[in-house]
């Protein structure tokens, strides 16, 4: 690692600090600004104005949700393979380009896979 | 050491600049939605109504800013932090003219799209922690479609980086003087152009927050300066999506006659008006139309791109 490179992190670092300090300091000067009257119907959930319905919100959500996530972690772990490829793609020639081909059409036979069963469908 | 201080003015510069670009946008959008749809817009707070942002600013800053008793405080207050620091931290990687960057990191190009994959956090904190079914009903829409459009975001910027042969932006531009990669990566832009629409969750894309069903999805609950910062990290998302297809795909800086912090200008504002001009145009598909539009279009067309460009890389060579 050269000092060159580990001097670039630092300001990305010293961004996050200012950005982060953007957020709280605007947050605190509109603390100081405003005025606070809450009563009961300000503090329930919104809910359109009606009163809200029964049942905890923290509720189990729809399955499908969760294959995307799967879908997601599966395809996205593959493409992080394509990137360093991608960058010495020159250098490897014609071997390189054949490996990444017979990948692909893995890749692209899982998202076949998935398709056929229907996990891509939203019932 | 001028370098150090050099580069600490950059980053208040990048953070003044992004920051005051994105409150311009929320009155550029105003009028120019107005515009197209034959209408006035603001236009009486000062010359063609400019002033009307700072006026907005000073009212939302004295606006009550509540944490609901049944939402989980700590995240809730966290999440507008969450949201918005990995785009402005993007934003530290961009090269906008010869010299002129916060860090010049080697793999910008993978920092950008590691940043682009923590938005999601903050959109998921938000939703959950407000306990509130409009909230998570949002939050989970928001989450599925990030990820998904995320997939082959990345696929289609391989192109770029084939061509280039470099993660770092400034390489990228750099090779980019002879001809434009919006000419051989035209699909590649496209691609990238629709799943940085999804990312940002703008309209045709902003089933999240769709007003019409779901309130304002994930942040029904914010109100006040916390409520604000969900609408500045929407505009600097839109603002951060045109530099970056600007400097990938359309030669960045370079350009006869002006300066080149002028031609980045000029090309990002293009963009952000075409963000703008989908929204007074597109209606919004549905949730299955979205998600199966995404998986089985556009991720085999961003497949299908990788493959081409590499073989007529491999062919000419």
């Amino acid at each position: 690692m050269t000092p060159d490179f580990a001097q670039s992190y630092v300001y990305v670092v010293a961004l996050a600090i200012v950005g982060v300090g953007f957020v709280f300091a605007t947050l605190g000067i509109s603390r100081l600004l405003q005025l606070r009257h809450p009563y009961a119907e300000k503090l329930s959930p919104y809910e359109c104005g009606v009163e809200p319905l029964i049942g905890d919100s923290w509720s189990p959500f729809s399955v499908r949700y969760y294959i995307y996530a799967l879908l997601f972690v599966i395809f996205d772990v593959e493409a992080v393979f394509v990137y360093p490829w991608a960058l010495i793609f020159r250098s490897l020639g014609k071997t390189g380009f054949a490996e990444m081909m017979i990948f692909i059409a893995v890749l692209l036979f899982g998202l076949l896979y998935a398709w056929a069963k229907g996990a891509l469908e939203w019932q | 050491m001028s370098n150090a201080i050099i580069s600490l003015i950059t980053v208040f510069g990048v953070l003044v600049v992004a920051l005051s670009v994105s409150a311009g946008l929320i009155w550029l959008e105003r009028r120019l939605l107005a515009l197209w749809q034959d209408r006035y817009g603001p236009n009486r707070v000062g010359p063609f109504g400019l002033l009307q942002v700072l006026a907005d600013m000073i009212k939302i800053l004295s606006k009550e800013d509540w944490v609901p008793p049944f939402a989980d405080a700590a995240v809730f207050v966290i999440a507008p932090a969450v949201i918005i620091v990995p785009v402005l931290l993007t934003f530290a990687v961009i090269t906008y003219a010869p010299g002129v960057a916060v860090a010049d990191l080697n793999v910008g190009l993978l920092f950008f799209l590691a940043m682009s994959s923590l938005t999601v956090y903050g959109v998921v904190l938000a939703g959950w922690a407000s306990d509130s079914k409009y909230s998570l009903l949002g939050s989970m829409r928001a989450a599925a479609q990030m990820l998904s459009y995320e997939v082959f975001m990345s696929l289609s910027l391989m192109g770029v980086v084939m061509l280039a042969g470099s993660f770092d932006l400034k390489n990228i531009v750099e090779a980019q003087k002879g001809l434009w990669y919006a000419v051989p990566q035209f699909s590649g832009m496209l691609i990238f152009l629709t799943a940085g629409i999804a990312e940002t969750r703008r309209l045709p894309f902003d089933l999240p927050e769709a007003e019409g069903e779901l309130v304002a999805g994930f942040h029904a609950e914010y109100s006040g300066m916390k409520f604000a910062l969900f609408f500045v990290e929407e505009y600097l998302g839109i603002t951060l999506i045109s530099v970056l297809i600007s400097v990938l795909f359309l030669g960045g800086w370079e350009g006869p006659l002006l300066p080149p912090l002028a031609w980045l200008a000029v090309k990002t504002l293009f963009f952000i008006c075409f963000f703008i001009l989908l929204r007074a145009t597109f209606p919004r598909p549905r949730y299955d139309q979205l998600m199966s539009f995404g998986w089985k279009v556009m991720l085999p067309l961003a497949l299908a791109n990788l493959v081409v460009t590499g073989g007529i890389l491999l062919a000419v060579r």
